[in-house]
């Protein structure tokens, strides 16, 4: 399917048809709905029914708030680590249903998650990497805004270095968080089995092909969108998209998937921006930007976003047609 | 003369942690604790300590423990979610005797509830959450000021009965600001870690976890001194595993007398009027302050009316509650659960007709007015004969 945005515009001009409409109340410029949108556009363009599993976050709370509700798909939210597990039994549900002849056997049903990076990277990971294990057919989709903005902007597991947040605070002694952010997508694709990528709202098409691809793959299937937080970024309302785009021309996010062993890098830019663009942007990173040290933070970062696009393009070249199974 | 300052509880708590000696905590994001985290992640660096945010409320609570064990003053703060999954952690701190401090700035609950609203729905979690007898202290502050003093006061039970402390807040508590003089140095008790000065001669094999006549508890081991076993696991004077019945029964004893044997010691509370009062008014946390408002606006009305505020909440003040029965002819508890610390007072006021519970459990304050008319229809009812 080639994605064709006149077609999709068309196609969901009701906009209950979608599986998440508009009036919920994340803020102005959130990227968190449009991961949502994206990807359940994809699925129902497909013809896909959609089973919804929410971690607890920004997502969560802003879209079901009482007594309204963003989603007019089947929707369930469980506690804040355990997002997986609850999906995977919910599709074990569906299986079984189908099983004893309660439902068609030929229903196309699909299962997805949606979580922040602190449901993922943290809290959650124990719950991702035992529903992948167990091969449930289910596809998390992870919208990696780097903190716990839900609670007010504390560091995560993916928060990038340098980057302000009130449990790593850029001060004299500590230069805000030091460590870099785990790399989620290895971690899934450690598994077996597995479908895992990375993709990013700014770059839409990239996002939405890799959502079906994932839709269309026998067994767990990842994506972690990095998706801006406005308000703790401390961005522009209407920055979440350029933001993205620079994320990916300065080599901060790479976008590539790994199938089943397999990496392939999705975007190749011509060339590369330094990352120092992409901090300026944003004013999470002002107080990095005025610490004595900013200047060998910033060129570690560099050199390891560097040194990290290589080892893609070698693993790219390593694993072709050589699929782990 | 002391400062006057406004201090938030949630900051009030961190503040008063601080002073008391922490200096190590570890813990993860909670509305309505994060407060406590981020003021501890701005100050503890300042003073050497540290701060580590972990991956979630296990690991939290395992840090502490550790840190603890190492010699370091420690504590987490949470909120109901975070405090279940601590559970087991703190079953094991209970049974490795490490002094610990869990902040519990309790929202409404079940599950993920109300997580902006005020709930007092974690008394019996603190109690027996975790599973298995096992001894634990609990404090419920009901103003900033307290906070501040009686957090000091959780890490200093903590090192002298070598148990995890349990502090209760909750929302309101922890998110109103209120101008509080800081109690100056004289007037603050810290107790450090005992050690033992007669095994740091003698370097023989510590005992950590030994019996000894009229001594309940036992200095911990310093680090580096000796070789120290601990396990969750039922375990003999040396720290080692043992499965033998007399020694698991007898450690389980030991450890129930180490609160029970020292209640005394431990209880607070608080009264105001109870003198002649035939009604008495319980609550506790924020709803103490509604509480005191109602009794004086009832005594106003010449009812004879006072007010019980328990501070320890565990143990349970037993003892002066069956004293006031004796003069008291009914009982207004006041609390936001379903009545988890009024069956504890019907079992001391059994017999009692008046027997009244005003509860919310909406994320509302219990209001003055709402206490004030359970005492005024409880009043009538007395004297209607």
């Amino acid at each position: 399917m080639a994605i064709n945005i006149k077609q999709l515009t068309k196609e969901f001009s009701d906009p209950l048809s979608i599986g998440i409409t508009s009036g919920h109340r994340l803020c102005p410029g959130c990227a968190a709905p449009m991961t949502v949108k994206m990807a359940l556009m994809v699925a129902k363009h497909l013809g896909y029914e959609v089973v919804v599993g929410l971690a607890t976050g920004c997502l969560e709370v802003s879209t079901t708030i009482y007594p309204y509700t963003a989603w007019s798909i089947p929707y369930i939210h469980n506690a804040f680590e355990n997002a997986a597990s609850t999906i995977a039994g919910v599709e074990t549900a569906y299986r079984a249903l189908k099983k004893k002849g309660k439902l068609p056997v030929d229903k196309p049903i699909k299962f997805i998650a949606f979580a922040g990076d602190g449901g993922t990277y943290d809290i959650g990971l124990q719950a991702l990497s035992g529903a992948v294990e167990r091969n449930h057919n289910f596809l998390y989709i992870l919208y990696d805004n780097e903190g716990y903005m839900n609670t007010g902007n504390q560091r995560s597991g993916s928060t990038p270095p340098g980057s302000e947040t009130t449990t790593a605070p850029v001060g004299k002694a500590i230069p805000g968080k030091l460590q870099l952010k785990k790399n989620i997508v290895e971690i899934v694709a450690a598994h077996e089995n597995v479908y895992a990528a990375t993709a990013t709202v700014g770059e839409p098409f990239d996002y939405m092909n890799k959502v079906e691809k994932a839709l269309k793959f026998e067994g767990p299937s990842f994506i972690a969108v990095l998706s801006p937080c406005v308000r703790f970024w401390r961005i522009p309302e209407d920055a979440a998209p350029s933001i993205t785009k620079l994320a990916v021309e300065t080599k901060y996010w790479p976008l590539y998937e790994v199938e089943k062993g397999v990496y392939r890098i999705t975007k190749k830019p011509r060339s590369f921006k330094p990352i120092r663009e992409f901090i300026e942007k944003q004013g999470r990173f002002r107080n990095l930007l005025k610490h004595p040290d900013a200047d060998r933070i910033i060129s570690e970062l560099q050199d390891y976003v560097d040194k990290r696009w290589e080892r893609l393009l070698a693993l790219e070249e390593a694993t072709r047609d050589k699929p782990a199974r | 003369m002391s400062e006057r300052i406004l201090l938030q509880g949630n900051e009030a708590c961190a503040l008063g942690a601080i002073r008391a000696g922490c200096r190590f905590y570890a813990g993860y994001p909670i509305t309505p604790s994060s407060e406590i985290a981020e003021v501890m992640a701005r100050e503890l660096p300042k003073i050497g300590g540290v701060f580590i945010q972990m991956e979630d409320e296990l690991a939290s609570a395992a840090a502490i423990i550790g840190a603890s064990l190492a010699g370091v003053k420690a504590m987490t703060a949470t909120s109901g979610p975070g405090f279940s999954l601590m559970q087991e952690a703190i079953g094991y701190a209970c049974m490795a005797e490490t002094p610990v401090v869990f902040v519990d700035v309790q929202r409404g609950g079940p599950s993920t509830g109300l997580p902006t609203r005020p709930g007092q729905g974690d008394i019996m979690q603190a109690r027996w959450g975790t599973h298995g007898d096992h001894p634990i202290i609990t404090l419920y502050p009901s103003t900033v000021e307290e906070v501040y003093e009686l957090i000091i006061e959780a890490f200093n039970l903590a090192e002298e009965f070598r148990n995890p402390v349990i502090f209760l807040m909750d929302e309101v508590l922890g998110h109103i600001r209120e101008s509080v003089t800081l109690p100056p140095d004289e007037d603050i008790e810290i107790i450090s870690r005992k050690s033992d000065e007669e095994f740091e001669e003698a370097e023989e094999i510590f005992l950590p976890f030994e019996e000894r006549e009229n001594v309940e508890v036992i200095p911990l081991a310093k680090m580096g001194k000796t070789r120290f076993h601990v396990t969750g696991l039922v375990h003999d004077e040396s720290g080692f595993p043992v499965g033998t019945s007399n020694i698991a029964g007898k450690l389980l004893r030991r450890l129930e007398n180490k609160i029970r044997l020292h209640a005394d010691r431990i209880i607070k509370y608080e009264e105001f009027m109870v003198k002649d009062a035939e009604i008495l008014v319980i609550a506790y946390g924020s709803v103490a302050r509604s509480a005191l408002r109602a009794v004086k606006m009832a005594r106003l009305d010449d009812i004879p009316v006072g007010l019980f505020r328990p501070i320890t909440i565990w143990p349970f003040p037993f003892k002066r509650l069956k004293e006031l029965s004796k003069h008291i002819s009914g009982v207004v508890v006041a609390e936001m659960n379903l009545g988890q610390v009024a069956r504890e007072v019907s079992r001391v006021f059994k017999s009692r007709q008046h027997f009244e519970l005003v509860s919310r459990v909406d994320g509302e304050l219990i209001s003055p007015s709402e206490i004030l008319d359970a005492i005024t229809k409880m009043y009538a009812g007395m004297t209607e004969f």
